[in-house]
C-alpha cells in the first residue's frame, strides 16, 4: 500500500497586512482594494524556497528515523539554483543518507502534486520507500500588483512510504496544457499574470472540472463519498461557482487560507492538504486537485494510523507562530526589491570555496559534529582531536548531529555594526542540553524577548547572498523554541 | 631549567606617535615618526640595530606582509627583519621577541616596532575579512568585534546575579575615566572629557555597549630598541634603567569556544597568562604590588571583566572596584593612565608597544604632575586579541629597580 505516512508544514513568522501593503501602494493601482483583506505570510530575510522546505520536512520527519528515507523531491517554482541540485542541499541540510534519489520538479506550479505522483507510484512499484516530498515556493510580484497582495510564502511535506500509511493514495487523474495564467521567463524576478477573468473564467471554471471529473468517471466516484475537498482557488466567486457546480458543503471545503497566508504557488495545495489531514478522521476520503498548467486530481482515504502521529507544527502549529512585519519598505529590502544601504561592510567580498564547502558539507549543510568515543564530549564543530582538556584523545570520534537538538542560550547580543537588512544582527553562544556549545547567528525573534537560559532550536537558513556571483549560501540559526502545544 | 626574562633584558628608547585618524600620513610615515622618536630617545645610531621585529596585523588594508615594510621604509641594512602577527598582541610579540633576542644572546640591540595603518577601511570598527579562517564564511556567525565582547555583559551578568543596569553603571565609570585621562595626553586620539550620563545615554552599539563603551579605532605606530642591562647602563648612566620583568602569552585552546565548562565572563588565557607573568616578576601580591596598569579595554566590558582576570580585583568583585575609583588616576591601581585603547587610540599592531610606552614613559617620570603615577615601580601590560571565546592573552610587566 502506498500513501502518506506523515505530513509537516511551514509558514514563516512574518505576517504582512494587506492594508499596509494597499496603504504604501494603493495610490498606483487603487483596484487593488479588492485584494486587500487578511495577511500573507512573508518569508524572514533569511528565508527561501529551500529553507521553508528544509523547515517542513524536519517537521514532516519528526519521530521518524531519518536513515529510512529513500529520496527527497522538491518542488518549487523559486528555486535559488538553476543548475546545483536544490534537492540536494535539503537532502544535507535534513541529514539524510547520501545514497537515496533526489529530484526538483518545477515549471509550473502544479509540480507539488506532480512530485507527490511520482513519489507515490515510485513507492506503488517499490522502487522507492518512504520519499520526501517537499514543496516551497516564495514568489514575487511588483509593488502595486495584484500578485503583490495574493501571493503568501509557505511550504508543505509528505512522507510517502509503504508502511504505517496514514492516508492510503487511492488514485489519480491528471491534465496537461499550455495554459498561461502566470508565467515568469528565464531572467523574472516577478511573476507576470493574464487577464484575470480569463483565468477564472477558462482556468479554474474549466480545467479544474475536466480534472475532477475526469477522476470521479475513472473512478467511479460522486463527490458526495468525499469528506475533504482541497483545491486551490483564490478568485471567491470562482471558489463558490466550483462549490455549488460540484456540490461541495462548506463542511467538504478545505480552506484555501487566502486570509492567513496567501496563494502560495507550487506547495498551495499541499499546505491545504496537510491542514486538511490535521483535521481528519480515519475513515475520511479526501480529494486533492493542483492547478497551473493543466490540474493533477488525488484522491486518499486516511487510515487508524493517523490517530497514532506524533505531534507536529504542521500548518495550524505554525500558523499560530506568528509577528507583524509592520513595515513594507522592510518587506521590500528583504526581497531585494528596493536597494537599501546596509553600509561599505556589507560588501565585503565573501568568496564561496566550493570545494571547501564539500570537504566541510556535513558540518556547514547537516550541523553534523562529533562526540568523543573516550570521554562522551559532544562538540561542534568536528574535531580530530577531543577538546575536553582531561581527555585530548585523537581520533575516537562518532559524528553527531546538531540540527534536531535543544540548546540554551549561554550569551547574546544585538549588533548595530554588523552588516545586516534587519539589524541589529542577534547572535550568541547556545549550550546544547546533552553538550557541545557554538556561537550561533539568531532569527526569528527581537532582542528585548531574549536572555540568558531561554532554550533554542536549530533552523536552517540562506546565511549569505552573493550577488556577484549568484550564490545563495546557507547554515543553521538559533530559534527561541516555542511552547510545546 | 629556563627561569624567564626577568632582568635579562633593559628597554634603551622607546618612541609612540600621536595615535588618531592620520588621513594625511602613510603607513610608512607612522613608522618613520615612531622610529626617530625612539632612536633618539635611546641614543645610538641606526646602524647599531643588530635585527628587527615589525609588528602588523591587518592585511586587508595597511602596509603589508612579511618584513619588508619596515626595511624600507626606515632603509634598514639588509639586516634581519621578522614579521610578528598574534592579533591584538602583535607588537608585544614584536616586542617579545626583540627580548628574547637580546637574552638569547644572539644580538646586542634589536629594534621592535609596530604599525597600524587602519583608517583606509572606508567605514568605522576593524576590516572583516578572514580573520578566523575562509571556513567561518560558512558558518561563522555575522559577527563583529562589540558584539562579541558584549556578550560578555550577558554572561557576566547571568553568572554572577548582577542586574545590567548595574554593569552597565560601571561599564560607563571605566569609560569615563579613560576619557579623563586621554583628555590630559596630547598623544591620544580622543582627548575630551565624557560624563558617565552622557556615556549611558549613547547609541548602541552592540547590546548592551554603546558608543563611548567601543575604542578608538586609530592609526598609528610605537617603538622600542631593547639591549642587555650592562649595555644599557653603560649608555644611559644617569638615568634610571627599565627591566623587563615578564613577558607571558597565553592562546586558547578551542576549549572556551566549544567545550562547555567555560562562563563566558572571564578570559581564561589572561588569567593564565597573569599567573604566569607575575611569577615570572616576583610578584605575589598584584593587588598591593602592581603600580598601574594598561589593560586591553577594546571594550568598557572587556576592561571590568580584565580587572579580576589579571587578579586584582577578586572574582565576581570588579564592580565594587571600579565604583570606588580603585583603578582612577588617583586610585590605588591606576589603569589606563594614558586613556587607554578607548581614548589613546587603537591601531592594533602597535598597541602593545604603545601600552609599554606609557608605562616606560611613567617608570621615568617624563609625564607632567597631572597625570603622574607616583612612586611607580611596576607597570603591568595586556593585550587580549581576537574573540572571549578564541583568543590571545598576552601580559608585560616592566619595572623600575
Amino acid at each position: 500500500m502506498a500513501g502518506i505516512v506523515a505530513y509537516g508544514g511551514y509558514v514563516p513568522r512574518y505576517r504582512l497586512n494587506r492594508g499596509l501593503v494597499y496603504g504604501a501602494m494603493g495610490w498606483m493601482n487603487p483596484a487593488n482594494i479588492t485584494n486587500a483583506r487578511g495577511e500573507k505570510a512573508v518569508a524572514n530575510f533569511d528565508e527561501d524556497s529551500i529553507t521553508m522546505a528544509v523547515a517542513a520536512g524536519i517537521d514532516a520527519l519528526k519521530g521518524m528515523d531519518r536513515n529510512t528515507v529513500g529520496g527527497v523531491y522538491f518542488a518549487s517554482t523559486s528555486m535559488p539554483y538553476k543548475e546545483r541540485l536544490n534537492a540536494g542541499i535539503i537532502t544535507a541540510a535534513l541529514g539524510l543518507n547520501d545514497q537515496i534519489r533526489a529530484a526538483d520538479f518545477s515549471g509550473g506550479i502544479k509540480a507539488g502534486t506532480t512530485a507527490l505522483l511520482a513519489a507515490l507510484e515510485g513507492v506503488a512499484a517499490k522502487g522507492v520507500d518512504n520519499v520526501l516530498v517537499t514543496a516551497s515556493d516564495a514568489r514575487l510580484g511588483k509593488p502595486a500588483s495584484p500578485q503583490e497582495m495574493i501571493f503568501g510564502d509557505a511550504a508543505a511535506s509528505l512522507l510517502v512510504g509503504s508502511e504505517n500509511v496514514i492516508a492510503e493514495f487511492k488514485g489519480s487523474f491528471s491534465t496537461t496544457y499550455d495554459f498561461v495564467d502566470h508565467y515568469r521567463g528565464e531572467n523574472a524576478k516577478y511573476d507576470r499574470q493574464w487577464e484575470d477573468r480569463w483565468i477564472r473564467d477558462v482556468g479554474f471554471a474549466q480545467l479544474v472540472p475536466e480534472a475532477v471529473n475526469g477522476l470521479l468517471e475513472k473512478y467511479g466516484l460522486a463527490m458526495t463519498d468525499f469528506n475533504k475537498v482541497v483545491y486551490p482557488c483564490h478568485y471567491g466567486a470562482a471558489r463558490k461557482g466550483l462549490n455549488k457546480k460540484f456540490g461541495i458543503t462548506p463542511e467538504m471545503e478545505q480552506s484555501n487560507l487566502q486570509v492567513e497566508i496567501g496563494e502560495t504557488g507550487t506547495p498551495h495545495s499541499l499546505v491545504m492538504f496537510v491542514k486538511a489531514l490535521e483535521d481528519a478522521k480515519p475513515g475520511d476520503k479526501i480529494l486533492l486537485v493542483s492547478f497551473g498548467s493543466g490540474c493533477d486530481a488525488l484522491y486518499f482515504e486516511v487510515t487508524e494510523n493517523i490517530t497514532k502521529l506524533a505531534p507536529r507544527a504542521a500548518i495550524s502549529g505554525s500558523l499560530a507562530n506568528r509577528a507583524d512585519l509592520d513595515n513594507y519598505t522592510k518587506y521590500l529590502i528583504w526581497r531585494d526589491i528596493m536597494p537599501g544601504d546596509a553600509g561599505l561592510r556589507s560588501e565585503e567580498d565573501l568568496w564561496t570555496r566550493w570545494s571547501q564547502l564539500w570537504r566541510k558539507r556535513r558540518e556547514v549543510l547537516g550541523l553534523w559534529g562529533t562526540k568523543c568515543q573516550a570521554c562522551g564530549t559532544i562538540q561542534y564543530p568536528k574535531q580530530r582531536i577531543c577538546v575536553n582538556p582531561d581527555c585530548g584523545v585523537p581520533d575516537k570520534m562518532d559524528e553527531y548531529c546538531f540540527s534536531d537538538k535543544v540548546g540554551k542560550i549561554a550569551s547574546y547580543t544585538g549588533d548595530n555594526l554588523a552588516a545586516s537588512v534587519n539589524p541589529p544582527a542577534i547572535y550568541g553562544q547556545v549550550i546544547f542540553e546533552e553538550g557541545g556549545k557554538y556561537m550561533f547567528d539568531f532569527t526569528d525573534c527581537d532582542l528585548d524577548s531574549l536572555a540568558t537560559g531561554m532554550p533554542v532550536v536549530m533552523s536552517f537558513r540562506r546565511k549569505y547572498t552573493d550577488k556577484h556571483r549568484d550564490i545563495a549560501g546557507y547554515f543553521w540559526k538559533a530559534v527561541p523554541k516555542k511552547e510545546e502545544a | 631549567m629556563a627561569d624567564g626574562i626577568r632582568d635579562k633584558v633593559a628597554i634603551l628608547g622607546m618612541g609612540c606617535t600621536k595615535f588618531g585618524e592620520r588621513w594625511d600620513c602613510s603607513g610608512e610615515d607612522l613608522m618613520v615618526e615612531s622610529f626617530l622618536e625612539c632612536l633618539a630617545d635611546a641614543g645610538i645610531e641606526k646602524k647599531e640595530i643588530q635585527a628587527a621585529y615589525l609588528g602588523v596585523h591587518i592585511d586587508e588594508v595597511n602596509v603589508g606582509k612579511a618584513g619588508t615594510p619596515l626595511g624600507s621604509a626606515l632603509k634598514l641594512p639588509f639586516i634581519p627583519i621578522t614579521r610578528t602577527e598574534n592579533f591584538c598582541a602583535t607588537a608585544t610579540e614584536a616586542f617579545r621577541a626583540a627580548c628574547y633576542a637580546v637574552a638569547a644572546g644572539a644580538y646586542d640591540i634589536v629594534l621592535a616596532l609596530g604599525v597600524e595603518k587602519l583608517k583606509d577601511t572606508g567605514y568605522g570598527g576593524l576590516p572583516g575579512g578572514a580573520a578566523f579562517g575562509t571556513e567561518m564564511f560558512m558558518r561563522g556567525s555575522n559577527a563583529t568585534a562589540p558584539g562579541l565582547f558584549a556578550q560578555l555583559a550577558t554572561a557576566y551578568s547571568a553568572k554572577y546575579d548582577i542586574p545590567m543596569s548595574k554593569i552597565k553603571d560601571a561599564i560607563a565609570h571605566i569609560s569615563a575615566k579613560s576619557h579623563y585621562n586621554g583628555s590630559l595626553n596630547p598623544k591620544a586620539h580622543l582627548r575630551k572629557a565624557v560624563p558617565e550620563e552622557a556615556i549611558k545615554a549613547a547609541p548602541m552599539i552592540a547590546y548592551p555597549l554603546g558608543l563611548f563603551d567601543c575604542c578608538g579605532v586609530s592609526d598609528g605606530s610605537a617603538a622600542a630598541i631593547v639591549t642587555t642591562p650592562e649595555i644599557a647602563k653603560s649608555l644611559k648612566r644617569n638615568q634610571d634603567l627599565i627591566k623587563v620583568k615578564a613577558l607571558q602569552i597565553s592562546v586558547s585552546s578551542g576549549e572556551e569556544e566549544i567545550y562547555t565548562k567555560w562562563d563566558g565572563a572571564h578570559f581564561a588565557t589572561t588569567r593564565v597568562a597573569a599567573t604566569k607573568a607575575y611569577k615570572e616578576a616576583g610578584i605575589t601580591n598584584p593587588r598591593e604590588e602592581v603600580s598601574m596598569m594598561e589593560v586591553h579595554d577594546c571594550f568598557s566590558i572587556t576592561e571590568f571583566v580584565t580587572m579580576e582576570d589579571v587578579h586584582i580585583s577578586p572574582k565576581g568583585g570588579a564592580y565594587e572596584d571600579v565604583m570606588s575609583g580603585f583603578y582612577d588616576l588617583n586610585g590605588q591601581v591606576p589603569c589606563q593612565v594614558d586613556g587607554g585603547l578607548k581614548c589613546f587610540g587603537h591601531p592594533i599592531g602597535a598597541s602593545g608597544l604603545r601600552m609599554i610606552y606609557a608605562m616606560y614613559e611613567q617608570l621615568l617620570e617624563r609625564v607632567p604632575d597631572e597625570r603622574k603615577v607616583k612612586n611607580a615601580r611596576f607597570g603591568l601590560t595586556h593585550n587580549l586579541g581576537g574573540t572571549p571565546a578564541k583568543n590571545v592573552a598576552a601580559i608585560s610587566i616592566i619595572g623600575r629597580d
